[in-house]
């Protein structure tokens, strides 16, 4: 998960937003390549990090994706009940609704965290999700900076 | 005190049990350690009064591999602990003699401390027997005074309850200390725009030297390989690689006792910088509440942890957030 700055690197270059997505391999990421051959297009600033199982982002790498300066995350998987493995996203969906609500809590807005279900034949839907969170990161601007104190320069 | 150290004196000569394990007198008469005890001359040093506050359900963990019986006297927070442990077999039952013990909530010393008691030489009217709501502290300015409840942990002032949830005998009376509400810091909080919280925890969190006393007192943390001791991991050295690792350290800790936290608060009594740390755990037991329904971790040994179960009708994490 290497995952560094660069867009932000030369001063005078309008800010863009980082965004960390990650799909499932059996819906999500096959609906992102539907969405390339359908030719709907979605900001290349989503970056796209496949995964086998929307239950296996465990809350560490959501931390890791804002750490390394991820403006947002999103979290998506195959509808509740369609899952390859059967039940790994009902998990994912308990587990990320207490993540998310505790980023909320020690300060990072819970706008810069989703979780959708995308389905292999939901191309438009991929597109249009990534459009709209890309819109939303947008409007709230650069994330806090999780760091420490003491560490500030 | 007498009675309860009498009966262990019975347990350790009838051999019913190899060892007890309760709290040794400290250095001062404020700061008593756990410990085991073996035989009965040893329990001459055995101490039970309002400064033995730590939770002894962790180190349940340890005897359950040693030889024989082993006694432990529990107060009735500490039970829900260990009813927690033995949903995740952590500990052997048959191997364990609960002695509920009685309390009326625990003596925080650095709360007398920031009363402007300074000097302490020794502190009367601790005992978890007795009846007086005042102290009488011996200081190197002269008597001093004042009321038991003032003197409490944070924690007692949201007591579970005076109910011990497992036992095999109960010596001693319980008192239900509430005078609060558990989540109001975490409303607190909760209506406070993202910036200040982020502010609260920042200033918080920065404070952290990363002892891992949190960490290693706290009863359900009990992997045997810590996530944080791995090589891997940058936590491993005391050595700040980034500025993030703090929060990363209380977040994935707070999380991996999700749903398991009994909420005995011994992470914030240990805390050597006193950083709300409970805060994080509070929160997590309040959106359990809210978003699974109520569930108590240690209220028996049985019931399924919300994290480790799904309901085909959870909320969805994006309703769940915007719509409080």
């Amino acid at each position: 998960m290497q995952i560094e700055k660069t867009a932000h690197a030369a001063e005078n270059k309008e800010w863009k937003p980082m965004i960390v997505a990650f799909c499932c391999n059996w819906c999500s990421y096959a609906g992102a390549d539907l969405a390339g051959s359908s030719r709907l297009s979605y900001p290349a600033d989503v970056k796209i990090i496949r995964v086998p199982c929307s239950c296996r982002v465990n809350p560490m790498f959501i931390l890791r994706a804002f750490e390394r300066g991820a403006d947002g995350v999103i979290i998506c998987g195959c509808h509740p009940g369609d899952c390859h493995y059967t039940t790994g996203n009902y998990y994912t969906r308990r587990r990320m609704a207490l993540l998310f609500s505790m980023l909320d809590f020690i300060g990072v807005e819970n706008g810069r965290t989703r979780v959708e279900w995308v389905s292999a034949a939901e191309g438009a839907k991929f597109s249009a999700t990534m459009n709209e969170f890309t819109a939303k990161i947008r409007s709230l601007g650069e994330n806090v900076r999780l760091g420490d104190l003491r560490c500030r320069n | 005190m007498q009675e309860l150290k009498k009966r262990l004196c019975e347990l350790l000569s009838d051999g019913t049990v190899a060892r007890v394990l309760g709290w040794r007198r400290g250095e001062t008469s404020f700061d008593p350690e756990p410990a085991f005890f073996g035989s009965a001359e040893e329990l001459s040093d055995f101490v039970y009064d309002g400064f033995c506050g730590a939770n002894l359900s962790k180190m349940m963990i340890e005897a359950a591999r040693l030889e024989g019986k082993t006694a432990v006297c529990l107060k009735p927070c500490d039970t829900y602990s260990y009813n927690q442990l033995i949903k995740e077999h952590r500990v052997d039952r048959e191997k364990t003699y609960i002695i509920g013990v009685g309390c009326r909530g625990k003596l925080d010393i650095d709360k007398i401390r920031a009363l402007g008691i300074k000097g302490i030489l020794s502190i009367s009217g601790t005992e978890c027997d007795g009846d007086g709501d005042t102290l009488l502290i011996k200081t190197v300015y002269g008597d001093k005074s004042c009321k038991y409840a003032d003197a409490m942990l944070s924690r007692c002032h949201v007591c579970r309850g005076k109910e011990h949830k497992i036992y095999d005998e109960i010596i001693g009376e319980s008192r239900d200390t509430t005078d609060g509400d558990r989540f109001s810091e975490v409303e607190k909080l909760e209506a406070m725009a993202p910036r200040e919280r982020f502010e609260f925890f920042r200033r918080e969190l920065s404070r952290c030297i990363r002892c891992n006393a949190c960490r290693n007192v706290c009863p359900a943390c009990s992997c045997r390989k810590c996530v944080f001791d791995s090589n891997n991991f940058d936590s491993a050295q005391k050595a700040n690689v980034d500025p993030f690792e703090e929060k990363m350290f209380h977040i994935i800790r707070a999380f991996h006792v999700a749903g398991r936290c009994t909420d005995c608060g011994e992470c914030s009594r240990v805390c050597p910088e006193n950083i709300p740390l409970h805060l994080f755990n509070r929160k997590f037991i309040k959106d359990i509440n809210t978003f699974y329904g109520e569930y108590t971790a240690g209220e028996d040994a049985e019931a399924k942890c919300p994290l480790t179960d799904f309901d085909f009708g959870d909320a969805e994490p994006g309703d769940v957030t915007s719509g409080r």
